[in-house]
């Protein structure tokens, strides 16, 4: 499927992140994934939250710098060559991925895609794991 | 002149000027309170002062003469913005020792126009007057003006459009282009900028016309030099520097190249309007604020001019300068607008890059960029602190 995926432009400082965490924490917001990439002076960290707009809002509200982006999530079976396959698929139809990030649970894995053409990802990845089952 | 060796046999055309040694405001300062008047006491018809926060102001004594003069300066100014004598000019600049409120008066009357003078503050009675008489030219700083438009947005009784303001003549401190621009939508008007100062007059030492690029200076009252502010020398024709005056008519208090510390340049094309007296560009800054960095000389104005051009960043900038290992170090800190922070270190070092290349080629200096997250750079609620050189607490 396809999400909204926060961004939070931080800059290096000691305890930054800890302070988005503790921000969404108190407000109920449970942060279910997320990576962060940096440079010498500052990061962003990409964040799936379960409620974007009130995340969005209260990070906001505390002015952090959040931006919204379209990604796409799928959710596949946490076996050895399985996430080879899907990628194989969206290089065939010539998708690029400009980044991700994935994390498991239990047995499956969800994968976290931001790719040059989110819609046909998608689409891609889920006729494929359609035919899968 | 002594210390300078020039003696009257030196000054033959008004080339040999430059012969002539500079005055400042610590000099006005130094002889107050009228030790630097020309003319005697019994000759002074008015007296002004500058609203200095800090030590003793410096008083202008002016005669009958340059109290005309000073008219003339003003009145010229208000016809080239198409002002005549069938307007009322309210004029909402203190009256008083600063020059604005009497000085716009005086140039308004020898016009003819109805001139009402409210002087600065009671915002609703200057609303009430403006709407009830209709008033049509608003005389004032431009920060109050915007102060007066924002309450008459917020005032349901009285909309832009009934009133029938059409010119405003705004001066006695800098403001920019997007200040004009909200100015002119939010009160219906056409703005234009007046200028003047006390040590060389007051208001109207020159003013823009209809065309809105320059300010014309008055230059048979007021001759203008630009000089270079480090080496005090005359700077090539258009190029920028500090605007020097030497008043030509003035009796009371006349200055020999004052140092007036406003940057800019001048424009000697000839106007589209006609008129043939110079005109100078928009006040780059004060030569006070100049830091010289690596040997080269940077305004805070100039990085503020190019931070202002770019959409992605927020116009709130922080420069600091050190010296490590006897280098100097040249640091800006720059907010961008939330929006333009995106998911991409990339896109931000573009940002990045974009504004370095644009800062080099204005500045002549490359500077270290670092991109700040939003609203860390602290907020003023007066005049904002963009500078803090390091260097004055060290050796
Ligand atoms: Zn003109």
């Amino acid at each position: 499927m396809i999400t909204k995926q926060l961004s939070i432009f931080l800059q290096n400082k000691l305890g930054r992140f800890a302070q988005v965490a503790s921000i969404l924490g108190d407000a109920g917001l449970n942060m279910r994934a997320f990576t962060v990439t940096e440079n010498a002076d500052y990061g962003i960290v990409r964040l799936i939250v379960e409620d974007v707009e009130r995340a969005v809002e209260t990070l906001r509200a505390a002015s952090f710098a959040v931006n919204l982006t379209d990604v796409v999530i799928i959710s596949i079976p946490d076996k050895p060559g399985i996430l080879a396959q899907y990628m194989r698929t969206l290089a065939d139809e010539d998708i690029f991925i400009e980044y991700m990030y994935a994390f498991s649970n239990n047995s499956h894995a969800n994968v976290v895609i931001k790719s040059n053409d989110n819609q046909r990802c998608n689409a891609l990845l889920e006729s494929k794991q359609a035919e899968s089952l | 002149m002594d210390e300078a060796g020039v003696t009257p046999d030196d000054i033959q055309s008004i080339d040999d000027i430059r012969k002539l040694p500079f005055m400042q405001k610590k000099d006005l300062r130094e002889y107050y309170p009228t030790d630097t008047f020309a003319a005697p006491i019994k000759d002074i018809a008015r007296f002004h002062a500058s609203s200095g926060t800090t030590g003793k102001p410096i008083v202008a004594g002016y005669t009958v003469h340059d109290l005309e003069c000073w008219a003339e300066g003003v009145a010229r100014c208000l016809t080239a913005y198409g002002v005549t004598r069938e307007d009322i000019v309210q004029v909402s600049y203190g009256y008083g020792l600063f020059t604005g409120g009497l000085g716009a008066h005086d140039g308004a009357g020898k016009i003819g126009c109805a001139v009402l003078p409210t002087s600065s503050g009671n915002t609703a009675k200057q609303i009430m007057l403006m709407k009830d008489l209709g008033t049509t030219c608003l005389c004032c700083t431009p920060s109050y003006a915007l102060f007066l438009a924002e309450t008459i947005e917020n005032e349901p009784d009285v909309r832009p459009e009934d009133l029938k303001l059409r010119v405003g003549v705004f001066g006695a401190e800098p403001w920019t282009e997007g200040m004009r621009h909200a100015l002119e939508q939010k009160l219906h008007i056409r703005a234009y900028d007046i200028y003047g100062l006390t040590e060389v007059s007051g208001p109207g030492v020159g003013g823009e016309c209809e065309f809105q690029n320059g300010t014309h200076l008055w230059e048979d009252m007021f001759y203008p030099e630009i000089i270079d502010p480090v080496t005090l020398q005359p700077v090539e024709d258009g190029k920028e520097g500090e605007l020097v005056f030497t008043t030509l008519t003035k009796e009371g208090m006349p200055v020999i190249r004052y140092r007036t510390r406003d940057l800019t340049r001048l424009i000697r094309e000839r106007c589209e309007c006609g008129r043939t007296a110079v005109r100078m560009d928009k006040i780059l800054g004060r030569s006070d604020d100049m830091l010289i960095i690596r040997g080269v000389n940077v305004f805070p104005s100039q990085v503020e001019a190019v931070i202002m051009e770019m959409p992605e960043v927020t116009g709130q900038y922080f420069i600091t300068v050190d010296r490590v290992n006897n280098i100097d170090t040249f640091d800006i800190d720059i907010e961008l607008k939330p929006d333009y922070y995106g998911d991409n270190l990339s896109t931000i070092e573009r940002t990045k890059q974009q504004l370095s290349e644009r800062l080099v080629s204005v500045l002549g200096i490359k500077p270290t960029l670092h991109i700040v997250e939003p609203g860390s750079i602290e907020r003023s609620m007066g005049k904002a602190k963009h500078v803090n050189d390091k260097r004055k607490f060290k050796n």
